[in-house]
């Protein structure tokens, strides 16, 4: 009936689990308990879960992110308590059985759901904005996107009470992942977790890619797109081409496990290099996923409050584009230590240091940018001045590992996550939370506290060097990573700063907690009515703050790479029209909802082999993508007068005299912009 | 607990900067042999290299941000100044000639670090197969016809050849102040050729997790001052155990930390016959000495591979 689940998967006999577990339930019974109380059951339902407007999407999935960060942060200060206690030949507070799960749940958290939602929200929230649309190309497909994360980030969590995760570190290597070595359910979860997730990203990057080729405003040339949105564009380019990548590893190393294949085993002639070679063909471009669109963030940041145009912007979308083709062309950097011949690795080598010429570029123009500009020391320049100092220590160590005569004594040493770390943190973490504090005011309507912003900052940067400096230094020590405990009295002083390092970046998140807080409870002084409060070049400034839910009341005309700029020069930057057209807009759909929920039935049950949920939740997954297939009540006019109304509010707020225009004539269009049913 | 660790962490963060200052003592910093000596000044090289773009990319940021902060209006200000062909040209020109250089460094040095190169020695090398288990190494020696289990020993200044494989997940062979590391990998042979050019007591270890028993995959390799001192170790070692079947079946059981062990004769072949039990019937002499049926009888005998015994 239940397959392989019975009551012993759940952990009563774990302290650490079960307080984790009872503490995140009273959390959520609390949550549950206030959305009764004050009757907001219908509004999220309504507003928000069935939403499939792509700001709300955006909002949605940051929020993921958060709740992510905190468990991927919560393993990140596990496992650097355990290797500060277990020195000495002292074992610490997690053996291996514990300790190896943490580890892996850590990679996969802050890289598949810390890490990909966060730069999935920015993108949805500000992508559409930035391009004059009014959604996105497949405004239910976002929803889906947004669901299928939802359900592996439900099935990582699960694992959590339930059964066990994957004690194999998070790229799940075999013969180690393969049921003669990891018999457990931790491996499913992993399998199906990062499936799920995988596909939702694919949507993604597909719908994106159609908003973006196919939606900009009348007049904005593809060269004259805004930064980030190029950046997400060679960002969803790359996760078009490398996701299926994984998606077809994971189903063989699934083929394996369930149905005694040999793809991946040692055996019986199975590859398991095989499989290093397809999770690396993805893992590496996935970086780049995950840094290109932190560099367009920087690039915004960096312009908008320097006040000046971006330096280089043409040379800027090139170099991304040089780093996304030859972000394929590296992969096998990540095991030069397998044996291939001197040529081989050579090759890879140099073609992976040939990535920072255009990544140098990129910091040359950031630094040209601010060279003659006013620069306005804000928490995101704070962020993106951070990167730039840090991010080029980071790129350096890089370049050194991928010298194979220096990767042979750095790969798989502390060194390597030293790097890593150096340019994720670095790179696209302080990426998004520059991004994150940048676009708040767009998403909410009122800006975010800049002390607390500046501490987060401080406490984010100082805890970043005293928790990888030691590390870099075990590096050269010898110290390789994924230890349980050590034993060498050389490491331990460097374990302990690293320690100390973890409580500083924690004390860092607890200001950005503290900083919502106080930013939401003072929104009215911190309120931003003019809709610009960073006096910003790019057309999502141009709207109010939060936007209307069709963002555009009419679709803006576009004369230059900082469209929004040029308007505020021209003086027709709150120009009014004579009249408003009806918009198009999109109905929202539970579909998402429901599928994602089957989704999850379905992975949990081929998690377990309960194959009778398998079948109810795949038949669920199809019934549910029919009946939206079928459904003929998808959208809708928002009709001129709702429009008016609207907008008249907004510019009212503004001091902007609606009424300014007395001809208004209600028989002639007011533009000849196309309008989104005519696209 | 904070009281006893307070003290404890500034004795240790003293004890840290002296041996960081003493040069990285026991790490890759500290090399005993050419390999990883040649490999520390690789590191040296490329990232004195490096720091040619990197230190005035930090020093231009704080620079650039300070001077041209909103506060100092001093400061000329071009809002509109987005391009410079010169500026272009020097930003794409001067990663390219430094990654040139570097290039070139990379492409000589891989040749000349290539784990698989034998080394240039008047000295006859030693041979070691390896051979990583869960969760431990066993070393058998073919020329002495010997083997030992966490402890692998050889003369200074005498090249050891490696020949390495896993019969269990993949691991990876690592004695940092040596140089060099190599996947050991089941069904697979790798090759790693290394030296020690001073005598000690060198950490060797897994470098690539395998399983929860990990952390106690350490070995010693024990560079000996003379071939006396050597002949002594050999000596020692064959008044264990022979390692055949039987024994093999034993150290294929998963055992964490597990003790030294040495055994004092090995049955021929095993190494082979190890490597090719994942062959499903296809076995290939290789350099074995023995015949294909010889092989595959052996490898038989070898019990089934790890995977089948869960």
């Amino acid at each position: 009936m239940f397959g392989k689940l019975t009551l012993e998967a759940i952990p009563f006999h774990e302290p650490i689990i079960m307080g984790a577990l009872s503490g995140a339930g009273l959390l959520g019974l609390a949550l549950i308990a206030a959305i009764t109380k004050f009757g907001k059951w219908g509004y999220l339902w309504k507003e928000w879960l069935t939403s499939v407007d792509h700001k709300k999407i955006g909002v949605m999935y940051i929020i993921v992110a958060l709740v992510m960060l905190l468990r991927g942060f919560a393993d990140a200060l596990m496992m650097r308590t355990q290797l500060a206690m277990a020195t000495g030949g002292a074992h610490g507070i997690f053996p291996p059985e514990h300790y190896d799960q943490i580890f892996t749940a850590h990679g996969v958290i802050m890289i598949i759901f810390m890490a990909m939602p966060f730069m999935t929200g920015l993108m949805n929230i500000v992508v559409p904005l930035q391009i004059g649309a009014r959604d996105v190309a497949f405004p239910f497909l976002n929803s889906l996107s947004f669901w299928l994360l939802v359900a592996s980030a439900a099935l990582v969590n699960i694992s959590l009470g339930v059964g066990e995760f994957a004690k194999t570190g998070w790229v799940a290597y075999p013969p180690l992942s393969e049921l003669a070595y990891s018999p457990g359910v931790g491996v499913d979860y992993y399998i199906w977790a990062l499936q799920i997730s995988g596909i939702g990203t694919t949507l993604t990057a597909i719908n994106f890619l159609v908003t973006i080729l196919k939606m900009r405003a009348p007049g904005m040339k593809l060269m004259q797109m805004p930064i980030f949105t190029w950046t997400c564009t060679w960002a969803n380019v790359l996760i078009v081409s490398s996701f299926p990548i994984l998606t077809g590893a994971l189903a063989m190393l699934t083929l394996d496990r369930y149905l005694d294949f040999h793809f991946f085993t040692s055996e019986a002639g199975g590859n398991p290099m095989m499989y290093l070679n397809l999770f690396w063909a993805w893992g590496h471009p996935e970086v780049y996923i995950l840094v290109l669109p932190a560099f367009g963030i920087f690039s915004e940041v960096i312009s908008t409050f320097s006040g000046k145009r971006l330096f280089g912007h043409t040379s800027m979308i090139i170099a991304s584009g040089v780093i996304s083709v030859l972000g394929f062309m590296v992969w096998l950097h990540h095991f030069f230590t397998m044996g291939s011949g001197a040529s081989v690795n050579a090759f890879f080598g140099i073609a992976t240091m040939v990535i920072s010429v255009p990544t140098g570029v990129k910091l040359f123009n950031w630094l040209f940018t601010i060279f003659r500009g006013r620069l306005r020391f804000t928490a995101p320049v704070m962020w993106t001045l951070g990167f730039m100092i840090t991010f080029s220590i980071g790129g350096m160590t890089g370049v050194l590992m991928a010298i194979p005569g220096a990767d042979f004594v750095l790969h798989n040493s502390l060194f390597l996550i030293a790097h890593f770390h150096n340019t994720i943190i670095g790179g696209a973490v302080f990426g998004y939370l520059a991004g994150f504090a940048f676009w708040f005011p767009k998403a909410f309507g009122f800006k975010l506290n800049e002390r607390l912003g500046k501490a987060a900052f401080w406490f984010w940067q100082s805890g970043f060097f005293f928790a990888f400096v030691p590390l870099y230094v075990l590096g050269f020590l010898g110290m390789t990573r994924r230890l349980n405990h050590t034993d060498n009295p050389l490491w331990t002083p460097w374990l302990y700063i690293a320690c100390i390092g973890a409580v500083l970046i924690a004390i860092g998140i607890g200001c950005q907690l503290l900083q919502l807080f106080v930013s939401l409870r003072d929104r009215k002084q911190l309120a931003d009515v003019s809709g610009d409060p960073w006096n910003g070049h790019t057309l999502e400034w141009s709207i109010s703050s939060p936007p209307p839910f069709y963002n555009f009341a009419t679709l803006p005309q576009v004369h230059d790479i900082d469209a929004f700029t040029d308007m505020k020069e021209k003086g027709v930057a709150y120009d009014i029209p004579k009249q408003y057209a009806p918009i198009h807009m999109p109905k929202n759909t539970a579909a998402g909802v429901y599928i994602g929920g089957f989704t999850l039935a379905c992975g949990f049950a081929l998690i377990w082999h309960i194959w009778w949920l398998a079948i109810v939740g795949l038949l669920g997954i199809v019934g549910s993508m029919l009946a939206r297939a079928y459904d003929n009540d998808k959208d809708y006019y928002v009709q001129p007068e709702e429009i008016e109304a609207i907008e008249r509010e907004r510019f009212e707020k503004m001091g902007i005299d609606f009424d300014r225009y007395d001809e208004r004539d209600s028989n002639n269009r007011p533009h000849k912009a196309k309008t989104l049913e005519q696209v | 607990m904070i009281k006893r660790t307070l003290p404890h962490l500034s004795r240790w963060l003293g004890l840290g900067i002296t041996a960081l200052l003493a040069g990285c003592k026991g790490g890759i910093l500290d090399p005993k042999g050419q390999i990883a000596a040649d490999e520390k000044s690789l590191i040296i090289t490329a990232t004195i290299l490096m720091l040619l773009v990197v230190v005035p990319v930090i020093v231009m940021t704080i620079a650039f941000a300070w001077k041209y902060r909103a506060s100092n209006e001093s400061a000329t200000y071009t809002p509109k100044w987005a391009h410079s062909g010169k500026i272009e040209a020097v930003v794409w020109i001067i990663p390219i000639i430094i990654v040139t250089f570097l290039a070139i460094v990379t492409w000589n040095s891989t040749h000349k670090l290539d784990p698989y190169r034998e080394l240039d020695s008047s000295v006859k090398p030693i041979n070691v197969q390896v051979v990583s288990l869960d969760w431990k190494w066993l070393f058998i020696y073919p020329d002495l016809n010997i083997a030992s289990v966490n402890q692998l020993a050889f003369p200074a200044n005498t090249p050891v050849n490696f020949k390495i494989t896993s019969d269990a997940a993949m691991n990876s062979f690592f004695i940092p102040q040596l140089g060099g590391q190599i996947y050991s990998m089941a069904g697979m042979q790798t090759k790693l050729h290394l030296i020690a050019n001073e005598a000690g007591s060198y950490d060797g270890m897994s470098a690539n997790y395998s399983g929860a028993g990990f952390s106690g995959m350490k070995f010693k390799a024990l560079a000996m001052n003379s071939q006396a001192e050597f002949d002594s170790w050999v000596q020692k070692v064959r008044a264990g155990q022979p390692l055949d079947a039987a024994n093999y079946a034993a150290l294929l059981k998963q055992s964490e930390n597990n003790p030294v062990q040495y055994f004092s004769s090995v049955t021929p072949g095993l190494f082979y016959g190890v490597l090719n039990k994942y062959m499903a019937g296809h076995q290939t002499a290789m350099e074995s000495g023995l015949s294909a049926s010889q092989l595959k009888a052996l490898s038989n005998s070898l019990c089934a591979p790890a995977a089948a015994k869960e």
